[in-house]
């Protein structure tokens, strides 16, 4: 009898999962499909570009300053116990393009956009809004979903480049004009350092995977909300933590599998 | 002695205006030559053997019920006895776990859902709290079924918008955030957005819930001059029994999973010990004077 039970419980957790992941499947499918479909809805495109980009370009570009500072200022003590601060550019430019720029901006990005965009389809879910479209016979994945997932895809290579630029800014001002290095020097071992098709195409793959993942995960989350201001705030939180574990994980994944 | 109050009845005042406004035989509204008639009446939206449980909750045991085209049916029942979600089974926004539900002869339970766009373009939803997309002006909202589903210029569609919004009393509200508008305005704009596409059924979700008493009033005759002019079929799901009586051609009261239904006479007559329980604690909450009195 207890052997039953116990064997009922495991197939019912396993349905579920199954099931779970069926749901999730076919949200992925739903919401590439639709975003790929006619009617192509620019205008909605474009303002969510603007809340997911334009608005995240205040905090990516102060955060990449101070995180190429920072890299700027550890790198300098650290080549100089071995004589080899000329090698700061390379060090700075390097880490930033592989590591740092596509994996920070995505975290930051996480935490700004991400967020909203599962609260506020979360909060649409609480307040019928998105029920009240498709009463209107218009797909709340159309209209709502694929714009935003689209915006994340869109907006996270740009950001991550933009993050990169501001950190070997951050890196000069600390490593040429305060530490006193050549400026030369700083930038040609950045230039030889970094090739494109290894650390650029690198960078740009990892940051479209990171947009994919917490556009995925952010959108899923706040359709899927419970619709009570308990399930907002649950959406918000999972999208927070899920996507950044996702995240780092992936990042390991791409970087053991491709070498970037 | 006892004055009623603006908003109050009586069960022998809810008699009276049961009989003498509407669901008598033979009553003939003034509209655009829609008359509505007593007696029986096609059902635009059949309810059978409905059969609906979350988690170990049953919502309904065999639901059965039918609602007249061109009429307006009003759903009653204590909370939790499942008056939103009949209007969400309706909609399709939600499936039965068995029954059958038809809506203009078209059985809506095992439809698609791109199969169900083509039922909901008929069917226009007023929301309990409006559900109007709080990114978009009052104008936007109105104008999106329009833009999305005609092919109407956006001059026209601007005409179109400005003609609804005066109709439900909101003229020059175009260009204000949802968040700007009071409970009332919020419903009254909603409604616009519902009937915008001429739908032949509109479902209304507690319209008058949390709404003052001149509100009530402004939102029931604004839905007795639809039904009266463009024929509408309406469903309204309420709470407020004066109201209720005032408008309904039918109401279907929900209790036990099941439902009782008739012309509100009918019901306010009802032996169904349910019934007469739910509707005389309606009347004493609707006096508050009369509450006073009876209360120990």
């Amino acid at each position: 009898m207890r052997a039953s039970d116990g064997l009922r419980g495991l197939g019912l957790r396993t349905s579920k999962v199954v099931y779970q992941l069926g749901g999730i499947g076919l949200f992925l499918v739903d919401v590439v499909w639709k975003g790929f479909q006619p009617p192509l809805r620019f205008r909605r495109l474009l303002g969510e570009v603007f809340d997911v980009g334009v608005l995240s370009l205040a905090i990516v570009c102060l955060s990449g300053l101070t995180v190429g500072a920072v890299l700027g200022l550890q790198g300098y003590n650290t080549l100089s116990r071995f004589g080899a601060e000329n090698s700061l550019g390379a060090v700075v430019g390097l880490t930033l393009v592989r590591e740092l720029g596509p994996v920070l901006t995505a975290l930051l990005v996480t935490g700004r956009a991400g967020s909203a965009m599962a609260a506020e389809i979360a909060s649409m879910v609480t307040t019928q809004q998105l029920d009240g479209l498709r009463m209107m016979s218009i797909d709340p994945v159309d209209f709502v979903v694929a714009p935003k997932a689209a915006a994340m895809l869109i907006s996270m290579p740009l950001l991550n480049a933009l993050f990169i630029v501001f950190a070997f800014l951050g890196g000069y001002l600390i490593g040429v004009v305060l530490l006193g290095l050549d400026g030369g020097v700083y930038l040609t071992s950045m230039q030889d350092s970094i090739t494109f098709a290894d650390d650029v195409a690198g960078t740009l793959v990892k940051s479209v995977v990171f947009g994919a993942l917490v556009a995925f995960i952010a959108t899923y989350r706040g359709y899927i909300a419970e619709p009570t201001s308990a399930g907002v705030s649950a959406a918000t939180t999972q999208t927070v933590v899920i996507a950044s574990v996702a995240i780092l994980l992936f990042d390991y994944v791409i970087t053991a599998l491709w070498g970037v | 002695m006892i004055r009623r109050t603006d908003g109050g009845v009586r069960v022998d005042d809810a008699r009276r205006i049961a009989h003498g406004a509407r669901g008598l035989p033979g009553y003939h509204a003034p509209g655009l030559g829609f008359a509505k008639q007593g007696g029986v009446s096609e059902d635009r939206i059949r309810v059978e053997d409905v059969h609906l449980s979350f988690g170990g909750r049953v919502v309904y045991r065999g639901l059965r019920c039918g609602f007249p085209r061109g009429k307006i049916s009003v759903i009653m029942g204590g909370s939790g006895a499942g008056k939103s979600t009949l209007l969400r089974l309706i909609a399709g926004l939600l499936r039965p776990d068995s029954g059958h539900i038809f809506v203009a002869d078209e059985d809506i339970t095992q439809m698609s859902e791109r199969d169900l766009y083509r039922v909901r373009d008929r069917i226009g939803m007023l929301f309990q709290h409006g559900a109007l997309l709080d990114s978009m002006t009052v104008f936007d909202n109105v104008a999106l079924p329009l833009r999305e589903h005609s092919q109407l210029s956006e001059r026209d569609i601007a005409a179109e918008v400005s003609r609804r919004l005066v109709a439900v009393g909101l003229p020059d509200t175009e260009q204000l955030m949802p968040r700007q508008l009071s409970g009332g305005m919020l419903r009254r704009a909603a409604l616009a957005r519902a009937i915008v596409t001429d739908p032949e059924i509109v479902l209304c979700d507690e319209p008058f819930s949390g709404l003052d008493p001149l509100n009530v009033r402004r939102i029931e005759s604004l839905l007795i001059e639809l039904n009266q002019r463009l024929g509408l079929t309406l469903l309204v799901t309420s709470h407020h029994l004066p109201s209720s009586l005032r408008m309904a051609d039918q109401m279907v009261f929900l209790v036990d999973g099941g439902a009782v239904v008739g012309p509100p006479r009918q019901l306010l007559a009802s032996g169904d010990p349910r019934v007469r329980e739910f509707l005389e604690a309606e009347v004493v909450a609707d006096d508050p004077l009369r509450a006073a009195e009876t209360s120990p």
